[in-house]
């Protein structure tokens, strides 16, 4: 029997046979192979598409390589690029206002946020439809969030810009919510607060649900005030909840980059360029990949330092 | 509704709080919903409509926006528009009317395809994936586990340009720039790290006694998980699901740096769609409104599953 005749019979085998052996092989599994075998898929996922591009950018980062003229190759530079990132002005104005950006965007998302769950944990009738309706802007695109407020922000025609002339009386021609210097950062923040003031008040809801009626029986036995009982109850037992939504909008709105780039892509001038935005001007516009492969770790350093601090503050409030 | 146990069965606000309340809240809901509104209708209103000035709430409805959103259109003159054959269908004699014949489709639907493909592959993967590990991490003694878990969350940290750069030169050298398989495993990765911390919530919560009947009745630990688990998971794993797809579907940042054209989602697309004169407000309206319909009707799905979903598991309702 020659070769060419053989093949095809082994092949065919092999078809049948593999079913079966893989079968009685995972019957005989150890829990250990089990625990190996189910999560090497995401970790080795993880590890090539994140942790293997991130120590390429901590690398980068200590280069001058121009990711537009590949073939130069990549010359160790050491900490040029942290100093430069560090020395440049751009970036602190970038900071500060991307920090603006951050406190006043949460500092209403919160407000607002807390104070529509109080009343919607009234249970007036309808309460869970309207929640319902109320939340759909955080599941939204942040691009295409961005796009359809920039046609309200339109001077003359947008929406916006007209409703804000019939309440306030102010000539619809004298401003423009996304064009003039002076509003340009209020408007991402208005946006922001609209697309994201559900989720605080989605997580404050469940805050508000977590309390035990308990307690308020016995506040209501010591006759304390409604006001007290917000002070000493309701805002103690809510704040976990509050800081976990503030630790989370703090992260995503620190690397906002979407709705910025679609509102304002940083203009006028400099005034809304948050910091995504001139990483993204330095990495993909100026190719300086070295630069702003630095930019990027300070900022991630950041970010986790934060995050970190953040969380071990929120677990002595949590186990107070 | 008032079992003794529910909450605020003693101090339940008196009718005149509760119909305040619900004033106020059902205003706000209004209110917010007015920029969605009145993108829907700006869809069909024609270009010269939609930058009316002061802006027209009654207006002549129109399919102009939709048109223009599906295909492309080259301006002609009146003689060359009259020497063609009549036209044949509605959208036709609207574009004829405006002065143009349609050129041919334009990148919408494609664009919107490979949202679909990328946002159920990522999706299929993340799940996939995620279940396996979520089982293990709430089952197995997984040496390191809270690190690891910790490691997984960490992943979403970065902000999506930081790691762009590296990914675009490692993706180029692999040919997967520009392509479906690459961003499926873009969003995939950036998914995972959402299914396992939700599965492992969902899974947690199926008492392990179920298993472990199982296994007493002669099934081995994988048919235990495959038979037992996994049905009683199912509405987790669906709900998990439709969050992973919604994020593949709203995803901006990867999508507009790393893609240029073959494999470009719908979100990059719909700012840029340019008119004469400007831009095509009814076409971007008419774009946003297809683009919202999944994200309105999963919303109403996942509504007792949102909390979980954007606290990533972190809390339950």
């Amino acid at each position: 029997m020659n070769a060419s005749s053989e093949a095809p019979r082994i092949a065919q085998r092999a078809v049948h046979a593999t079913p079966d052996s893989i079968r009685r092989r995972l019957r005989g599994l150890s829990d250990r192979t089990i625990t190996w075998l189910f999560i090497s898929p995401a970790i080795l996922l993880l590890l090539a598409v994140n942790i293997f591009p991130l120590i390429w950018t901590i690398y980068l980062s200590f280069t001058n390589f121009k990711a537009n003229r590949a073939s130069r190759g990549a010359e160790w530079v050491g900490l040029d690029n942290y100093r430069s990132v560090l020395d440049d002005p751009d970036i602190w104005h970038s900071m500060q206002v991307t920090a603006h950006f951050v406190i006043w965007s949460i500092g209403i998302e919160v407000l607002l946020g807390f104070a529509l769950a109080l009343l919607i944990d009234k249970r007036f009738r309808g309460h869970s439809l309207w929640t319902t309706v109320i939340l759909l802007p955080m599941m939204l695109s942040p691009a295409v969030v961005g796009t359809f407020w920039t046609f309200l922000f339109q001077p003359q025609s947008g929406l916006f810009n007209h409703a804000v002339a019939l309440v306030s009386g102010v000539d619809p021609s004298s401003f423009q919510m996304i064009g003039d210097v002076p509003l340009a950062p209020w408007a991402i923040v208005l946006v922001d607060a609209w697309m994201w003031t559900p989720y605080v008040m989605l997580i404050c809801l469940a805050g508000l649900r977590s309390i035990p009626d308990s307690i308020y029986e016995a506040a209501e036995v010591d006759r304390a005030s409604t006001w007290r009982q917000f002070w000493t109850v309701t805002l103690p037992m809510v704040l976990p909840f509050l800081m976990l939504a503030v630790l989370f909008r703090a992260i995503e709105n620190f690397k906002m980059f979407d709705m910025v780039n679609l509102l304002t892509s940083g203009g006028p001038g400099s005034t809304t360029e948050v910091v995504s935005i001139t990483l993204k001007r330095e990495a993909f516009e100026k190719w300086r990949t070295g630069y702003s492969s630095a930019l990027a770790i300070i900022l991630f350093v950041t970010v986790f330092g934060a995050a970190n601090i953040y969380v071990k503050a929120l677990n002595a409030v949590k186990n107070r | 509704m008032s079992a003794p146990t529910a909450a605020h069965s003693v101090v339940e606000p008196s009718p005149w709080t509760k119909r305040f309340a619900g004033a106020i809240v059902v205003c706000y809901a209004l209110l917010s919903m007015v920029p969605l509104v009145w993108i829907v209708l700006t869809g069909f209103k024609t270009p010269t409509d939609s930058i009316a000035y002061p802006p027209k709430v009654m207006f002549e409805p129109s399919l102009e926006g939709y048109v223009n959103l599906f295909t492309t259109r080259s301006r002609q003159t009146p003689e060359y528009i009259d020497s063609l054959p009549p036209a044949t269908s509605w959208y036709d004699r609207l574009v004829r009317s405006q002065g143009m014949v349609i050129a041919g489709p334009s990148k919408f639907g494609q664009r919107y395809v490979n949202s679909l493909i990328i946002g159920f592959g990522s999706t299929f993967l993340a799940v996939f994936l995620g279940v396996l590990a979520a089982y293990a991490f709430s089952r197995f003694r997984v040496p390191l586990r809270d690190d690891l878990l910790f490691f997984i969350l960490s992943t979403r940290m970065m902000p999506p340009i930081a790691v762009a750069i590296p990914i675009y030169l490692m993706y180029r050298q692999l040919g997967l720039s520009d392509t479906w398989l690459g961003m499926i495993l873009l969003y995939t990765a950036v998914n995972v790290s959402l299914a396992v911390w939700l599965l492992k919530g969902f899974i947690d919560e199926i008492p392990r006694e179920y298993e472990e009947a199982a296994m007493v009745d002669g099934y081995t630990r994988f048919q235990a998980f495959w038979k037992v688990v996994l049905p009683q998971a199912s509405t987790g794993i669906a709900a998990t699901a439709i969050f992973c797809l919604i994020f593949a579907w709203n995803e901006y940042a990867f999508a507009v740096l790393l893609t240029s054209g073959e494999a470009q989602t719908a979100p990059p697309f719909i700012p840029i769609i340019i008119g004469e004169g400007g831009q095509d407000w009814p076409a971007v309206a008419a774009g946003t409104s297809l683009f919202l319909i999944p994200i309105v009707v999963f919303t109403v799905m996942l509504r007792r599953h949102l909390l979980r979903g954007i606290t990533f598991g972190a809390l339950r309702r």
